[in-house]
């Protein structure tokens, strides 16, 4: 079935694949913005353990994610694997330590005799949602505004900037695609606790709050779209492969793939109206409608960085060194071999979503977390 | 290929590698079998409906939950230390390397976070059946992780499936079922996952015993040892049984790790199995120095185990350094020589392509594929280099098959003492299955030791040595990063040892 697909039919392919591991992982990090909430909506320690407890059940889902987002990358894109980690080796580094430090902090925050005390988990968790969450978005930023790295003749990297990658984050676009997505996260935090759990008092703060994170992240995504229409981008001739910059590069390509176009209009009403619903209603299953949005506005920029003859890793110190998804893929026979593994994807999904309806048909309480000895 | 080599900057990264990997195995394997022997246990309080045995369940679970989660954070920083610390090889080999990793996650990883959840918070949310249906899937969740992981681990150690594409500099997937069905990757699988069935084994003996030392939980803990007793004996019979395969398995696809593994400088026929000895560490390859200053060997007995015949030859690092004409073995300084020319031959071939020239290309080309097999053996700058540190493999192979031996008769004792109810009385034995939990920890530690340092210097054995793998930063940066997951990784170690101890002095709910 793939076998017989030509080479530039699967990269485009695994380009979606790696678009949508992608963009279900931003939709996942309401765990991360979950966890930037805890330090200051809480008023009470019951309120912090029912937050906790609520993300708690959620954090592998969002870690696991990631880790095949990394993977789906290796297996498909090793150049960019390669070229980025090895690297951007600072940023990449600071964003696995603040990924390593949450791993621990629920399970370990309220065991007794926990050697860092209650609250050093606490900030691990926040410095996980803010700092993590606003390094991954700095580094998505790098594929509109470029990267300082060679390749030589032998596809080895060569990174040019002393800071490693942590430059991307003194970028005023990747700066602001990065607090986009901390808000962002934020947002959907508020919106899935509001809907898991059963506190009142809560949950009216929890809608509130996500309301107000959407209008923190406004500022920060019309600066990005404003300047991404505005932007010269890297383009890639389809004939030789060579990469040039050119004038207003990313309104071309929503211009040019209006699908594209409608899906990053539609995620974005999709985002706005959850808050809305939850803010202005007593409904508070906005997180639906916000995280099909976010999924489906991540996609568009995937696409917008991927497909439509462009780098999606571009150099800017050296055009050619610049990475599309043609010259970083893997060979054709390991795009066909793993394209088979994908077919499993949605069964996968089915199964998450399955055991997540199970364990989410009853709204978490005070109550049964005060009766659970496991509880975090 | 790469201007300049920077041997620090290559230690400080397998330094890092090392640490990562070395903390990350003192939670995997007891992720594996505890994960299983928790489902064992919960599958008794299902069919019995006794409460005793899921408090017991549930007890057991907190002390996987404490250790899985510091797992998953030593975890992470390994899949992306390939990238980072080992950019080349990403691109060198990612073309096979990376499909694995990610069908680990596809495959395995979402079935232990989804069902993660419903096991440690769903006991009272989801039906009897289903919670215990999602604690099988953690355990098979966990096995299913480690067996990609190690399809890639055994693919580093015996390369197949693949073929150089001197365009791209890089190694390209052939034979996608040849990869994950090789021989040395099952292998691998199956004695590194029955290797953690055996540690989880003695970590419930382990406290339990110490229970029974201290009269506290008796019922719970002759139950708890009951059950892993049975579950460690038939491992670790089966851990010696895999060993024996790998170990024959190795004499094939790796001599020089063999030879390490023995410290065996000139092949014999037959060769004798070096039972306990006192390596020379000055001996060097070629020299007239004798291999140990003391040792007790079992004659004929390396020839059978890695050649099933008491009068097979096996190759010493003697005749894989210099040769050996007459058992047709080709030495590394030969493989020096033409893995130089298939070096020449892509460079030229990249250098006449980039100009256009195509007589020349052709010609580099077809000088580079006379050769291409010793490609890796061109960037090595000696034979000697190709020569693990056999002191550390040797002595580290005789710790994790000692152990191994000891832990079979430690599991017959437990079986023979339970059974004439005289298990309590024995605080010797108990006290002995306390140390043997944390001897599990060094037998595990010390079969890595060998399948790794005896591997050295090779990333991808004979394919691709680390000085080429490596990515280019310079040491201060590695080193920096080493002393960071130094300090993170050890603090954590404290925060789950503390935690954990805390939680067995706590002991099981209700008993």
């Amino acid at each position: 079935m793939f076998g017989s697909l030509d080479w530039s039919t699967l990269q485009q392919l695994w380009w979606l694949i790696v678009a949508v591991v992608g963009s279900l992982f931003v939709f996942l990090t309401f765990v991360q913005g979950g966890q930037t909430l805890i330090l200051t909506l809480p008023g009470t320690e019951d309120e912090k353990t029912l937050m906790v407890n609520s993300l708690g059940r959620k954090w592998e889902l969002t870690f696991t994610t990631l880790v095949l987002f990394g993977g789906a990358f290796y297996a498909s894109f090793p150049l960019f694997y390669a070229s980025s980690f090895g690297g951007a080796y600072w940023v990449w580094i600071a964003i696995l330590f603040t990924f390593i430090i949450q791993a621990v902090s629920y399970e370990y925050r309220k065991k007794p005799n926990n050697f860092l005390g209650k609250k050093t988990y606490e900030v691990f968790m926040f410095v996980n949602g803010s700092v993590g969450i606003l390094l991954i978005g700095a580094a998505i930023g790098t594929f509109f505004t470029g990267s300082n790295f060679t390749l030589n003749e032998y596809n080895l990297v060569k990174w040019t900037h002393p800071l490693r990658g942590l430059e991307a984050a003194f970028s005023l676009f990747n700066l602001s695609f990065g607090l986009f997505l901390v808000f962002l996260a934020r947002t959907l935090g508020a919106l899935y606790l509001a809907n898991n759990l059963a506190h009142e008092s809560l949950v009216a703060r929890l809608k509130n709050s996500s309301f107000n994170n959407l209008l923190c992240a406004l500022p920060f995504l019309l600066y990005v779209l404003i300047s991404l229409v505005l932007m010269d981008g890297y383009a890639v001739n389809p004939a030789d492969g060579t990469v040039t910059m050119e004038a207003n590069k990313y309104l071309n390509n929503l211009l040019q793939m209006p699908l594209n176009l409608i899906l990053l209009l539609a995620g974005l009403v999709l985002v706005v109206l959850g808050v809305v619903i939850n803010r202005f209603t007593a409904s508070v299953r906005g997180i639906w409608p916000s995280g099909l949005g976010t999924v489906l506005t991540c996609l568009a920029v995937f696409f917008l960085a991927g497909y439509n003859n462009t780098s999606f890793y571009p150099s800017k110190v050296d055009l050619g060194s610049s990475l599309t998804i043609y010259n970083a893929s893997s060979s054709h026979y390991t795009l066909t071999a793993m394209s088979y593994v994908a077919l499993l994807v949605p069964f996968v999904l089915a199964y998450i979503t399955w055991v997540w309806r199970q364990m989410d048909s009853k709204k978490l309480t005070v109550e049964e977390l005060a009766a659970d000895k496991k509880s975090y | 290929m790469i201007e300049q080599i920077d041997l620090t900057m290559v230690n400080w990264a397998r330094a890092t590698f090392a640490l990562t990997a070395m903390y990350h195995w003192i939670f995997v394997p007891l992720t594996l079998g505890l994960s299983f022997l928790c489902a064992f246990f919960e599958s008794i309080y299902v069919r019995t409906g006794n409460e005793q045995w899921k408090s017991l369940t549930k007890f057991w679970m907190t002390l996987f939950g404490i250790n899985f989660a510091i797992g998953v954070a030593t975890g992470i920083i390994l899949e992306f230390e390939f990238g980072t610390n080992w950019s080349n090889y990403s691109w060198m080999v990612g073309d096979i390397f990376g499909a694995p990793l990610a069908i680990e996650g596809i495959l395995a990883f979402f079935l232990e976070a989804t069902f993660f959840a419903v096991m440690f918070f769903g006991w009272n949310r989801v039906s009897k059946k289903f919670h215990l249906f999602s604690t099988w899937m953690v355990a098979v969740g966990s096995n299913l992780s480690a067996l990609w992981i190690l399809v890639a681990n055994g693919w580093m150690q015996n390369p197949i499936g693949m073929k150089f594409n001197p365009d791209l500099a890089r190694f390209e997937m052939q034979d996608f079922w040849g990869l994950i069905s090789s021989p040395v990757a099952i292998s691998h699988f199956v004695h590194a996952t029955s290797s953690g069935f055996l540690l989880a084994s003695l970590f419930v003996v382990g406290i339990s015993s110490w229970y029974l030392l201290k009269k506290r939980h008796i019922q719970f803990a002759k139950r708890s040892i009951a059950v892993a007793c049975v579950f460690g004996l038939f491992s670790s019979l089966f851990v010696a049984y895999t060993g024996d395969e790998h170990a024959f398995i190795t004499a094939r696809t790796q001599p020089m790790k063999l030879a390490a593994m023995e410290a065996l400088y000139d092949g014999k026929t037959p060769s004798g199995l070096v039972a306990v000895g006192l390596v020379n560490a000055d001996k060097k390859p070629g020299d007239d120095q004798d291999a140990f200053s003391f040792k007790v060997e079992i004659p004929g007995m390396l020839s059978l185990l890695a050649k099933r015949s008491f009068t097979g030859f096996v190759p010493g690092i003697n005749d894989l350094v210099f040769g050996n004409a007459e058992e047709n073995l080709i030495g590394v300084e030969e493989k020096i020589r033409r893995g130089k020319l298939a070096v020449a031959g892509l460079g030229d071939y990249k250098a006449a392509k980039s100009a256009g020239e195509q007589l020349a290309a052709s010609n580099a080309l077809s000088l580079f594929d006379q050769h291409r097999d010793y490609l890796g053996y061109g960037y090595l700058e000696s034979a000697e280099q190709a020569v693990p540190p056999v002191s550390t493999v040797f002595y580290s192979f005789r710790i994790m098959v000692g152990l191994g031996v000891f832990f079979i008769l430690l599991f017959l004792v437990y079986i023979y003492l339970l059974e004439k109810q005289q298990l309590e009385d024995k605080p010797t034995i108990l006290k002995l299955g306390v140390i043997s939990l944390f001897l599990g920890y060094v037998a595990q530690q010390a079969g890595w030791v060998v399948t790794e340092v005896g591997r050295q210097p090779w990333a991808i054995q004979d394919m691709l040595p680390v000085t080429i793998a490596r990515s280019n930063l310079d040491s201060g940066t590695v080193a920096v990063t080493f002393f960071l997951f130094l300090a993170l990784f050890t603090a954590l170690l404290i925060a789950e040892l503390r935690i954990m101890t805390k939680q067995i002095s706590i002991g099981p709910e209700g008993d």
